[in-house]
């Protein structure tokens, strides 16, 4: 169960399986796991994350690190969980179908699931739970997700059905967010009390939760350990040393530099995740020098994405064609020619621009890991090609709200989305709310609606790749990588499950004592 | 006597003024600050939608003056409000986390004033010599190094390496006592070795400078040996120097560490502090803050109390 890669060659292969789809992927993987042993049931499993905070509430509308994630998905379900291909199968949701327009989704939900204060969950549960994130006062995280339901209503026992302001067919991906979780109608939705593997029997923010194993859990082969203690170590040197010690049997976010430190110890295990988490330097293309898109070609070619992959993340990723959809995702536009480092393009570009101003980078280390190195490369590699870069190194503290999106040029960090639909909307439409790029082009967003509700495949295939196309010839985003996710666990525990997408969240209920 | 409870009272009500001093000073550093709670929330995810929503809900449209004027009122009265974040009641989280903090703080002071006396007082018995020159450079390198990197390097030994102790101190309530002080082990170890040097050098400094007093002369003329002459002659006299220096520590171990309880995940009052400054929770903030004053300001005057009363022209004025 070794899956650190010893080389990048492996990391290729993991990800053109991914990309060559479900079947030959299950094919492969099947005979694995068919040589593991049965799950046992038992023991008391710690799982130490970061991402915590004493401010951290069990409100999914809150959620908005990995910490509550964990916790949250302990707790409760989604209606639809993303599988190791980043595929929709079922959770609470038994089944879902879009009528003909696209605009109206039916959803089955699962019957006899029992909440665990005993009452059965219902679709009046659905409509509740969901409606926590809508409406004018809903102050959720995940209130953006939502604004393009219309209508929310019980259509008949058992059966939810959504109707949409415009058509989507991406619709089941959107319900498998973490922030949607289900909880009893009328409930508190911050007391942890959902259809999910493991009950709460306590939660101190920012310390530790204590959960025990849900005896009328609904999910076949899942949820094996007895109680869970999910302890909050936003320390990476602490929950190193805490795997390390043997104290705790999962980490996450484990820097690929210290990675020497747990691969040549005994029995431990490493799971490395290729996912669709990049980081950015983002230009708003309506500030100048920003403006002008020789400008940003310029500086597009002037940054050495292999060296920052190489250097930043230790090789564990992958380069990035400044377009936000990761190469495993069934819409990537493969065709697009691989941006490199082109000092000529970069001179070229910038006779075209004749532009004077010098481009200035704000950056924090907040932004993403490694970000201040990054941006130092970029400078670097940059001034070697005849482009000034200044780079304004700012605090962590307040980044997020006086510099991001404030700045004309920043770096930034997103998690990526489960679709290319939920991504390019969230931050490339006109009227994207994290539009940090400021991005505007009416056909881009023309095409961006109708994409999500196209029926027909290859037509919508093709929809994708243009869109993405004229993203990596004229967006204002730098994406020089996509990173990898990095678990370990001790040699003790085994059944994680590598899903590309929300990767990690629902360790909790797979990882069992061998 | 009754001078030491005209000087009690006085400091009282002048602790009493300076945590009213403090809490506006944390409330304008606050609104200072740029960001607030609302965006701090919503994080990378805010809207402007979503942020003034959050923003009427916390009641943050109101005039600064009038929260704080609020807030004050219900302090005073013991309500500490709850946190803008989660919703708990602070009083009650940081009932909690004061405790955790205290034991931390008791653990690592029982060890390390007595050891830090004695260290000092054999420094002077010895001084200059081997044991004084050995226990200087031991004591000075501990205070040297960083906390952090002090607990980094126990975790690599002891925890990593021989697997004597946990490298994270995960105690919780109802845990039996010897437990706790099982995973209190090195935290209390990091913290012992941080304070020892500040206290054993003043320690040490004070009564050597003693040492070549008049009275002190006379003790050694007197027949007294050196030992005896240190504990019964020296020590009482140098004791205003030194209580100051353990009051400060003491007021370190307990709103200081939030450095080792990061790095040993202790659940201690510093983080979560800090957690909430990161939020710019507002209520959290200003009840810390309170705390920490108080701690100060209470330390300071017991040490001013004790130097008093061992001075003997103060306790038997003339």
């Amino acid at each position: 169960m070794h899956k650190r890669p010893a080389n990048h060659s492996f990391e290729l292969t993991r990800r053109s399986l991914l990309r060559t789809g479900a079947a030959a992927a299950g094919a492969l993987l099947a005979p694995a796991s068919f040589a593991r042993a049965e799950p046992k049931k038992g023991g008391h499993l710690v799982l130490a994350v970061d991402g915590a905070s004493a401010a951290n509430s069990l409100d999914p509308a809150t959620y908005d690190a990995t910490y509550p994630e964990v916790v949250g998905f302990q707790w409760g379900n989604a209606l639809v969980e993303l599988d190791e291909h980043a595929q929709a199968t079922s959770e609470l949701a038994e089944s879902w179908e879009a009528d003909k327009t696209g605009k109206s989704w039916v959803i089955k939900l699962r019957q006899d699931v029992e909440f665990h204060n005993g009452k059965s969950f219902t679709a009046e549960d659905v409509v509740y739970s969901l409606n926590h994130h809508r409406g004018a006062e809903s102050k959720s995280v995940a209130k953006s997700l939502l604004k393009d339901i219309e209508d929310l209503r019980v259509s008949a026992p058992g059966e939810v059905t959504i109707t949409l302001t415009t058509a989507n067919m991406d619709l089941p991906f959107t319900l498998a967010d973490y922030h949607l979780l289900m909880f009893p109608e009328g409930g508190d939705a911050a007391a942890g009390i959902g259809t999910g593997p493991y009950i709460i029997d306590s939660f101190e923010p920012g310390v530790r939760t204590r959960t025990h194993r849900n005896p009328n859990y609904w999910k076949e082969g899942r949820s094996h350990a007895d109680t869970v203690e999910t302890v909050a170590m936003n320390d990476l040197t602490a929950r190193t040393s805490a795997l390390l010690s043997g104290s705790v049997h999962y980490i996450n976010r484990i820097n690929p530099k210290l990675l020497h430190m747990i691969e040549g110890r005994n029995g431990l295990q490493v799971w490395n995740v290729p996912g669709s988490g990049h980081y950015t330097f983002q230009m708003m293309t309506d500030v100048a020098p920003y403006n002008n898109n020789d400008f940003r070609l310029a500086l597009k070619y002037a940054i050495d994405r292999r060296a920052i992959l190489d250097i930043v993340l230790n090789g564990f990723g992958a380069v990035g064609n400044d377009v936000p959809i990761p190469s495993f995702d069934r819409y990537f536009a493969a065709d697009l020619p691989q941006r490199s480092y082109d000092p000529d393009k970069v001179q070229y570009h910038l006779k075209k621009a004749a532009v004077d101003i010098p481009a200035t980078l704000n950056i924090a280390e907040i932004a993403f890991s490694g970000a201040v190195d990054a941006a130092q490369m970029f400078q670097q590699q940059a001034a070697k090609a005849g482009l000034t870069l200044n780079v304004n190194r700012v605090p962590n503290d307040g980044y997020w709200s006086n510099v991001w999106a404030k700045e004309p040029f920043s770096g930034s960090y997103s998690a990526g989305r489960p679709t290319p639909d939920l991504m390019l909307t969230s931050a490339y439409h006109s009227e994207a709310a994290w539009n940090d790029t400021h991005w505007r082009n009416e056909k881009f967003d023309n095409l961006l609606v109708a994409a999500r509700g196209e029926r027909d495949e290859a037509r919508r295939r093709q929809m994708y790749h243009d869109l993405q196309f004229m993203i990596y010839e004229e967006g204002g985003t730098i994406l020089p990588v996509f990173n990898n996710y990095i678990f370990a666990g001790s040699g003790l525990v085994d059944g994680f499950r590598m899903s590309p997408i929300f990767a990690g969240m629902r360790v909790a209920e797979q990882l069992y004592f061998v | 006597m009754s001078m030491f409870l005209r000087i009690t009272a006085q400091r009282i009500a002048f602790g009493i003024m300076m945590l009213l001093m403090t809490s506006v000073i944390i409330f304008a550093g606050i609104e200072i600050l740029p960001g607030d709670v609302a965006q701090a929330m919503l994080g990378q995810s805010a809207t402007p939608d979503t942020v003034a929503q959050l923003r009427l809900e916390l009641g943050l449209d109101r005039p600064a003056i009038v929260r704080f004027g609020e807030w004050l009122t219900n302090a005073i009265q013991g309500d500490f409000g709850r946190s803008y974040t989660n919703k708990l009641d602070i009083a009650s989280e940081i009932a909690h986390r004061l405790k955790n903090t205290l034991l931390l703080a008791a653990g690592a002071a029982l060890i390390s004033i007595p050891l830090a006396l004695f260290l000092g007082l054999l420094g002077v018995l010895y001084s200059d010599g081997i044991v004084d020159r050995v226990t200087s450079i031991l004591v000075v390198g501990g205070i040297s190094v960083p906390e952090f990197f002090m607990g980094y390097i126990l975790i690599f030994v002891f925890a990593v390496g021989w697997q004597w102790f946990p490298s994270n101190a995960a105690v919780y309530d109802g845990m039996p006592i010897s437990d706790r002080l099982y995973q209190m082990a090195l935290p209390i170890a990091t913290l012992v070795l941080a304070t020892l040097g500040h206290m054993q050098r003043m320690t040490r400094a004070a009564i050597l400078d003693l040492m070549s007093a008049p009275f002190i002369e006379t003790a050694r003329l007197k027949g007294l040996n050196t030992a005896n002459i240190i504990i019964h002659h020296a020590l009482p006299n140098a004791v205003a120097p030194i209580i100051n220096v353990v009051m400060l520590n003491i007021g370190y171990l307990i709103v200081g560490v939030v450095l080792v309880e990061v790095v040993f995940t202790y659940p201690g009052i510093g983080q979560y502090f800090v957690d909430h400054v990161t939020m710019r929770d507002a209520p959290v903030i200003q009840a810390c803050g309170l705390v920490f004053a108080t701690v100060y300001i209470m330390l300071n005057l017991i040490a001013d109390l004790v130097s008093a009363y061992s001075n003997p022209r103060i306790r038997h004025p003339r």
